[in-house]
Order: C-alpha cells, then sequence, then structure tokens
C-alpha cells in the first residue's frame, strides 16, 4: 500500500483525497543525522493543522523542505500542493505559489515604514517609480484585515513585537497567501497578545486561509487547532484530530515526550529559612524617557530555601525591577535599599552584586547571557574568572574540570566542554547559563523566563535543577510569563502590573483567575490612560 | 590518517599559505637567478623591515577582539612620537634614555585620550581614530616644520636597530648566536612539553600525540634554521628580541590571564560581558592606551632603522597593521583573533614585500598584489571555516 503511494504520480493520487497539501516520506539526511524519516503531513484546505514536537524534532527542518530552502532533490519523498508534485528550488518559487512562513525571528526593517514594510520586495508601482498612495492604502487596507489599528506611515521599530507579528500577517496576505505557516508565532508576545493573535488566525481561517501552527504553548494549540501532528525524533508520531479523538494537553505530552508525563512539575518539599533578600520602597526611572518611572515603590521579600514567582503581563517592569536590583544595570535614578542577608548592600555594578551572591539569569539567553561563540568552558566560568585563576592566570585544567563537572551536575548534552555556546540548543543553553551562575557561588538567583522556548522534557530538567538549588538553601526570585509554571513552581507569587507590587499570593492556594483578578483591578485603580487600561482590562478578563 | 593531516592543514590555513608564497618566490628567484629567498641577508631583512608592522599588528588586534573596532591613528601616532623623540634627543640633545621615556610616554598619554572618548563616552573607535589620524599628524608636522630631522645619536640606533653580538664581523657572530637560538629551542620545547603534560593529567583534552610532536618538530626546526641564517649574518637583530618579548607578552594577556579572557568575552558579546561583573569601559580604555604604547614603540624602531624623523613617516602604517590581523585570521565583528595570527599575517605581507622586491616587480604593482592578497587570504579563511562547520 505504501509503496503503491510512492510509485504512483501527481496525477491521481493528491486530488481523490482533496487535501491542500501532502507530504509524502520526507526524509532528509544532514552528514552525520537524520533529521527527518519517512515523514508524512497532510493539511486540509482550511483548517488550522498545529505541528507540535520538542526542540529539534525536525518541525523546522520539514518547513524548510516544504519551502525551498532545502531543495529539491537535498531530500527524498514526494510534496503535493493542489494535487501538483512541487519541485522548489528556491523560497520565491514556494511563494509564488502561495506558501509564506513567518519565522520566529521576525524579517522586518525597523526603519521602514509598515507600509514599506508589507510590500518589501513586491513593491508598488513600477520599479523606477514607487506609487506610494497606493502602497499607503492598499497597506491599510491589509492592516485592516488583521486589526491592526496603526498608521501604515507608523515606523516598525516604533511598535511592540506583538503587532510587528501582524504586520508579518499583513505581508502574508498582500502575497495572496494561502497556505500561511507560523513558526513559534506567540514565543516573545504576552497572554493577552497571544490570544489576540490565534483568534485572528481563527477569523482568518473562516475566510478561507489555511496555516499551519509550528508552537511549544500547548494550550494554544489546544484552543487553535483542528488538527495536531506531533513529530518526534525525525519522524511523524500521529495526528489527532480534534473531532475524533480527545485532545487534551496531556495527550499532546504523552505523544511529544514517548511517555506518559506524571507531572509537569518536580515535587518539591520546602524548607523556607530567614530573609536573604529585600527590597524597599524601589523606584527606577526609564534610562531614555525622562521621568517615566517603570518600577514604582517596589517591595518584595526572598527567603532561604524559597521560590519566588513574579507575575505580570509584559511590560509590567518585572525584567527592569530584576535587572536594578543586580547592580543597577538598568535604568537611572534608582532609589530604595537593598538588603541582602539583613545588612544593607549598595550595589554600583554587576562586579559587586556577583560579589554579593547575586545573580541574574537573563531572559535574552543568546543576547546578553552567553557569549555564544566561546566554549561551555569558557562561559562556565566567565562570571567568577578568580575561582580557576592563580595571581590573574587562569589555570585551564582547574577550568576544564569545573566546566565538566558542572556539565555533569546538570546533565548538559554536550560533546565536551570545548563545544561552542552556539551549537547548543536552546535548553542546553539554559543549562549552561544556571550553570554559569551557579559557578559565581550565588546565593540568590534571579531567574526570568527561565523555560522561554524551550521544550517540555527540557523544562522539566529545569524545574528539577531549581528545586535542587532551593534544597542547598538558596534563593530563586523567578520571572515568568506563563501562568501554569509560576502556580506550579513557586512558594510565593508576587503579582506586577504597570511598575508596582500589586498583590502577594501563597503559591498553595493561587489559581490564574486571581492573578488575573488583582491585574484587572490594580488597572481600575490605575491612572495612567484610561482608554488604553480599560482596554487591556477587558482582553485580561477574557483571558482569565 | 590523511584525512587528519588534511584537518590539521586547514586548521591551520594561514601557515600554509605562508609557506606556500615561500616556496612560490623561492623557485621564481632561483629560477630568474636573484639568489635566494632564503639567504642569511633576506631573513634578517625580512625582520627589520616588518618590525613595525607587527608591533603595530600586535596592539591592532587586541582592538579588533575586543569590539571589532580598529584604530585609524597608528600611522600619525607613529610620525608624532618620532618627531618629538627626534626634537628632544637630536635638536636639543638631550639624553636618549629621557627622549625614549618621553616617547613611550607620549603614547601611553594619546591612547589613554582616545581611549577615554572611546569607552567612556562611547563615541565610535572609527570616528575618534580618525579625528586623531588628522589632529596627530598635523601636530607632527607642526612640531617637524615640515624637516626631516637627522641623524639619530648612535646609541639611539645602537638599541633599536642594533645586532646581538654588538659589532661582530660577518664570521664571528655565528657561535654566539647559535647558542642562544640552542637555548630559545630548548625552553620553548620544554615548555610546550610540561604545558601539555599538565593539562593531561587534569582530564583537559589534548590533541593527537603524533600532530603535537609534529608541529613541535617543525617549529623547532623553523626557529633554528632561521637562528642559524641569522648568524651567518650579522647577529640577533636588537628588534627580533623587542618583538619576540611583545609577542610573548600579548600572547600571554590574552591566552592566559583573566583580563585577556574578559577581552574576548567583551568581544563576542558586550552585553552578556557586562552583566557577567565585567568592566567593559576599563578594558576598551586599557586596550586603546596600549594601542597607543606600541605605536610609540613602533615609532622608535622607525626612527632608528630610517636614522630620522620625517613627516612622511608613518604613513599607511594602520593599514598593514588592520591588514595583518585581517589575514591572519581576526574577525571584523570582535571576539576571536590570535596574537600568532596577527603575527604571521604581519609576516605573510612582508614575505610578499621582500619577495616582490627581489624578482623585481614595480612597487605600484606590488600595492596592488597586496589588496588582492588581502582580499583573498580573507575570502580563504571564510571559506574553509564555513565548510568546516557545515561538517
Amino acid at each position: 500500500m505504501v509503496g503503491d503511494a510512492v510509485g504512483t504520480g501527481a496525477t491521481r493520487e493528491p486530488s481523490k483525497l482533496g487535501e491542500l497539501l501532502r507530504m509524502r516520506h520526507i526524509t532528509k539526511v544532514f552528514p552525520g543525522t537524520k533529521a527527518l524519516d519517512d515523514v508524512n503531513f497532510d493539511v486540509r484546505p482550511g483548517e488550522i493543522h498545529a505541528l507540535v514536537g520538542e526542540n529539534g524534532a525536525g518541525k523546522s527542518t520539514l518547513m524548510k523542505v516544504l519551502s525551498g530552502i532545502h531543495p529539491y532533490g537535498s531530500y527524498e519523498g514526494e510534496i503535493f500542493y493542489d494535487g501538483e508534485l512541487c519541485k522548489f528550488s528556491r523560497i520565491s518559487e514556494s511563494e509564488a505559489k502561495g506558501i509564506v512562513i513567518i519565522h520566529q525571528e521576525l524579517a522586518l526593517v525597523p526603519y521602514l515604514s509598515i507600509a514599506e514594510n508589507i510590500f518589501l520586495g513586491n513593491e508598488q508601482g513600477k520599479a523606477w517609480s514607487i506609487d506610494w498612495s497606493r502602497t499607503y492604502s492598499e497597506a491599510d487596507k491589509l492592516l485592516a484585515r488583521v486589526g491592526l489599528a496603526e498608521s501604515s506611515r507608523t515606523l516598525v521599530k516604533d511598535i511592540g513585537v506583538g503587532k510587528q507579528q501582524l504586520v508579518e500577517i499583513a505581508k502574508a496576505l498582500s502575497r495572496n497567501v494561502r497556505l500561511l505557516i507560523l513558526d513559534e508565532p506567540t514565543a516573545s508576545l504576552n497572554e493577552n497578545e497571544s490570544r489576540k493573535l490565534l483568534d485572528l488566525l481563527k477569523d482568518l481561517q473562516a475566510k478561507g486561509l489555511t496555516s499551519v501552527l509550528i508552537s511549544h504553548k500547548l494550550n494554544e494549540v489546544a484552543y487553535v487547532a483542528d488538527r495536531i501532528t506531533v513529530i518526534r525524533d525525525g519522524a511523524t508520531i500521529e495526528t489527532l484530530d480534534k473531532q475524533a479523538d480527545a485532545v487534551s494537553e496531556e495527550r499532546i505530552v504523552r505523544g511529544m515526550v514517548g511517555r506518559e508525563m506524571e507531572s509537569r512539575f518536580p515535587a518539591r518539599t520546602s524548607e523556607i529559612g530567614d530573609v536573604a533578600l529585600e527590597v524597599v520602597d524601589w523606584t527606577v526611572y526609564h534610562p531614555q524617557f525622562q521621568g517615566r518611572k517603570v518600577v514604582d515603590n517596589a517591595h518584595l521579600v526572598v527567603h532561604r530555601g524559597e521560590v519566588v514567582g513574579v507575575s505580570g503581563l509584559m511590560g509590567a517592569g518585572r525584567t527592569e525591577l530584576a535587572m536594578s536590583i543586580f547592580g543597577r544595570s538598568y535604568g537611572r535614578n534608582i532609589t530604595g535599599k537593598l538588603f541582602i542577608d539583613g545588612k544593607e548592600a549598595r550595589l554600583r555594578n554587576a562586579k559587586s552584586a556577583i560579589e554579593h551572591k547575586l545573580a541574574y539569569v537573563t531572559e535574552d539567553r543568546k543576547g546578553d547571557g552567553l557569549i555564544l561563540g566561546m566554549t561551555i568552558r569558557e562561559n562556565t566560568t566567565i562570571a567568577k574568572l578568580e575561582k580557576v585563576s592563580r595571581r590573574g592566570a587562569i589555570i585551564e585544567e582547574e577550568e576544564h574540570k569545573v566546566a565538566m563537572l558542572y556539565v555533569d551536575k546538570l546533565h548538559t548534552k554536550c560533546s565536551g566542554v570545548e563545544q561552542p555556546a552556539n551549537s547548543l540548543s536552546g535548553g542546553n543553553q539554559q543549562k549552561l547559563l544556571l550553570a554559569k551562575w551557579m559557578f559565581a557561588d550565588s546565593d540568590i538567583l534571579i531567574l526570568d523566563e527561565p523555560t522561554r522556548g524551550i521544550d517540555v522534557g527540557a523544562k522539566y530538567e529545569i524545574y528539577s535543577i531549581i528545586n535542587q538549588l532551593v534544597a542547598e538553601g538558596k534563593s530563586v526570585l523567578m520571572i515568568s510569563s506563563e501562568l501554569p509554571e509560576i502556580l506550579g513552581m513557586c512558594d510565593r507569587i508576587y503579582v506586577m502590573n504597570e511598575g508596582r507590587v500589586v498583590g502577594e499570593l501563597s503559591g498553595s492556594d493561587a489559581d490564574q483567575e486571581q492573578i488575573m483578578t488583582i491585574i484587572l483591578q490594580s488597572e481600575n485603580r490605575g491612572s495612567t490612560s484610561p482608554t488604553d487600561s480599560a482596554d487591556r482590562a477587558a482582553t485580561a478578563a477574557e483571558a482569565a | 590518517m590523511i584525512k587528519r593531516v588534511f584537518s590539521v592543514l586547514k586548521n591551520n590555513a594561514m601557515v600554509v599559505a605562508l609557506a606556500a608564497v615561500m616556496v612560490l618566490f623561492q623557485v621564481w628567484i632561483v629560477a630568474t637567478n636573484h639568489g635566494s629567498l632564503f639567504s642569511p641577508m633576506n631573513a634578517s631583512n625580512v625582520i627589520l623591515q616588518n618590525a613595525y608592522v607587527i608591533i603595530l599588528a600586535v596592539g591592532m588586534l587586541l582592538c579588533i577582539i575586543s569590539s571589532g573596532n580598529i584604530d585609524l591613528s597608528v600611522g600619525s601616532i607613529v610620525v608624532l612620537v618620532g618627531a618629538v623623540v627626534g626634537t628632544l634627543v637630536v635638536n636639543m640633545h638631550l639624553p636618549v634614555w629621557i627622549g625614549i621615556v618621553a616617547g613611550l610616554l607620549l603614547g601611553v598619554l594619546i591612547g589613554a585620550w582616545q581611549g577615554f572618548w572611546i569607552a567612556y563616552v562611547r563615541i565610535p573607535a572609527f570616528i575618534v581614530t580618525l579625528a586623531g589620524m588628522l589632529l596627530f599628524r598635523g601636530l607632527a608636522l607642526i612640531v617637524l616644520n615640515g624637516l626631516t630631522i637627522s641623524p639619530f645619536p648612535e646609541l639611539f640606533q645602537k638599541i633599536f636597530a642594533g645586532y646581538v653580538p654588538e659589532g661582530a664581523s660577518q664570521g664571528s657572530a655565528f657561535i654566539p648566536t647559535a647558542i642562544v637560538t640552542a637555548i630559545a629551542c630548548v625552553v620553548f620545547a620544554v615548555t610546550q612539553i610540561v604545558g601539555r603534560a599538565r593539562q593531561k593529567k587534569a582530564g583537559a583534552a589534548v590533541g593527537s600525540e603524533i600532530i603535537f610532536w609534529a608541529k613541535l618538530l617543525c617549529l623547532v626546526a623553523l626557529v633554528a634554521i632561521f637562528g642559524l641564517l641569522l648568524g651567518q649574518h650579522k647577529g640577533i637583530p636588537t628588534v627580533l628580541i623587542l618583538i619576540v618579548v611583545i609577542i610573548a607578552v600579548y600572547s600571554y594577556i590574552t591566552q592566559k590571564t583573566v583580563p585577556g579572557r574578559h577581552l574576548y568575552a567583551m568581544g563576542g558579546n558586550e552585553k552578556a560581558a557586562k552583566l557577567s561583573g565585567i568592566n567593559t569601559n576599563r578594558m576598551l580604555l586599557a586596550v586603546y592606551t596600549s594601542m597607543g604604547l606600541l605605536s610609540a614603540v613602533a615609532a622608535l624602531v622607525c626612527c632608528a632603522r630610517f636614522n630620522s624623523a620625517a613627516p612622511s613617516a608613518g604613513d599607511g602604517y594602520e593599514l598593514d597593521a588592520i591588514a595583518s590581523c585581517y589575514i591572519g585570521g581576526a574577525s571584523a565583528f570582535g571576539g576571536t583573533g590570535k596574537v600568532s595570527g596577527a603575527v604571521i599575517g604581519a609576516l605573510f605581507m612582508g614575505v610578499l614585500n621582500i619577495g616582490m622586491s627581489i624578482v623585481g616587480i614595480d612597487a605600484n604593482w606590488q600595492k596592488a598584489v597586496k589588496g588582492f592578497v588581502l582580499l583573498a587570504a580573507v575570502v580563504f579563511d571564510v571559506l574553509s571555516k564555513r565548510q568546516a562547520s557545515a561538517e
């Protein structure tokens, strides 16, 4: 039967099933690894089809095969699109057929307007004379279709990531897209923005658009997808149909990791000790815009052996709070007091913060966490080289030993400590970042979105490391936008909104609704921009 | 086995290219009856002619590692320091050591001045040093009043352009030079072997045994041959000692010390380096100050070699230094590059110069060829790295 399907030509097979896309027996081999092994993937017209799998499972490779980034001939198998056998050798060929991919890292030019970005490479008018009035009027129409209330003359740098995502979709629509592929579209969006984006997808679906959604966030997948295909280790495991199967998050996780996950959060009995860190009357102003408070009179306490969560919408001032605590690495005119182990600490810079055994594990691993070109060994020791050096000279053998130690301790997957950081997967990069701060003898670790963009299995490992840290009597302040993670991991939870700490909950009896209610109530009391906050409150209520 | 040899060659692509260029010229020179590239005099000349490039390239490499930035003002610092030293020791007849100290101090001051604007006011290095290029050459012309200062005192010449042993005739320098060479070879080999043994003991990954010994043998042989060639000429040039010291110190700092590691870290990712507690401003200041100091050293070497401080001195030196670093494998984005690479880059340019001069290629053509070689070397390097990462 299978052999028969391979043998038959373009004409007969796909048309009888009426599928928009059929990828058949796709096998893609890179030197040394088989990235895709006999993968089948079908998309029906007008559906939203989610593609899920752990990092490195082959999702992106499959989409690269489809779009022609990996050209015809570099893989085995066949692609039928609209009943025709496709032999794309470059992206422009698949785009001509209406297949558009929006990558996780957006491809917009910040200093061009929204309209210029939408029609980039597809300029309106003639090559030597662009029709600007048509450019802007067409762009405005497209923005209306995606529900973005911005002038098309606004520069892309002036709008947030959520809106930029919508611009990308508008750009795809301008090219008469028929099959829209979104690679982790909500990775850097908050819950509101994500919900809006997913609703837009449903909306476009009602108007006949077919889309493929690659995502880690299983609640989103369950919310929006008609069918879900799970890929593991380069092979298709199963395709779940929302109508036929009972699709729960647990069900999807089982397909992804190949076993039943008993719990997504490892168990921990907390032993809470004395106050380790106390932040009093902490106020921070924006480094560029004078008079704009990003953190407003914040109070918080972290005990030894405690995991404290900081929840809030994006832009609530959480990262700013964390970085300003970490040796004034963000903001200016910082006022307030810091107490570490009961003694007041004046931290002038990151170095003095490290000396006070504070660590800030950044949300942006690649941007300001790791030095990607350096090896695991060099990244492990960079925050406290004194420990492996004598009179300013680094003892490389010593360094090698400690790097190995942390690789073993955290189960970092690598070929050795001389492997460069940029060749590690997201989860292992996060482990390396944690190793760096553990090596620096940190007692108080501020973890900013510690599991962003990493897969379910690696998340569990990161949680286990966090538990291990607090079991050793260290303190963890965890910032996260994922409410299940905050609720599953924390002993206590602070809720922040618009720079203020607006609530404190005990981890054991908090739930998502409570947190959203606190945010909502603080919005009502808030004095800034009433229309905007009313709008946000409405969506927050809806999300809760 | 063949595959392994191949990969070793690929990892040392520039060394292979340097050897290839030497062989090419040797064949050409012998074929056209111009003597030999490997004559005692040429061995000595390669060092004398390129001393300033090597010194400047080492300093420039630090600028490039730290931030991917370059220093355009080094040629102008060379002429200004030369002019000031010349005025002091020639025109004003002050003792030579005062001239040397004053010259080095001036270099440090100029470097710190530029470093301050780059590090603390965060003016792009390109702009600060472009301004410096104009400013310091202007000042030099004012000091010189458009005239050339010469001759320099004999002592000054002996220090920066002399030979060890001093004043030996053609034959008598051979034995002392051979002894020094032998000692250098032994010290080098012993440090390498001991270092490897220590790493092995600590469980660190060490490369293959055969390759290590082959490499060591090649290097020792090269040093020995070079030393014997120098011995047949006039002995060891004093600048060679100076260069070896500078290379050794800067290699040690960049490869083995905490500040060196911080330098690579900030070049790789400045934000991450800052959040790791590295004072990146102070590092930048130090890097440009060291560039100023090395420019002053290069100025002293040039004054002694040309026995004059001329208004046209140092012209285009910054480009020679920058080219050496890039040929030697430094990345234009910062974060990578080695002192040894920059030195090899400088030698590559030097061999090219001397080879083309011997076979009598026109000076204008020499410039064109060097430009092409710079591009070719970097393209070659980029392509071989890309291939290596694809494997």
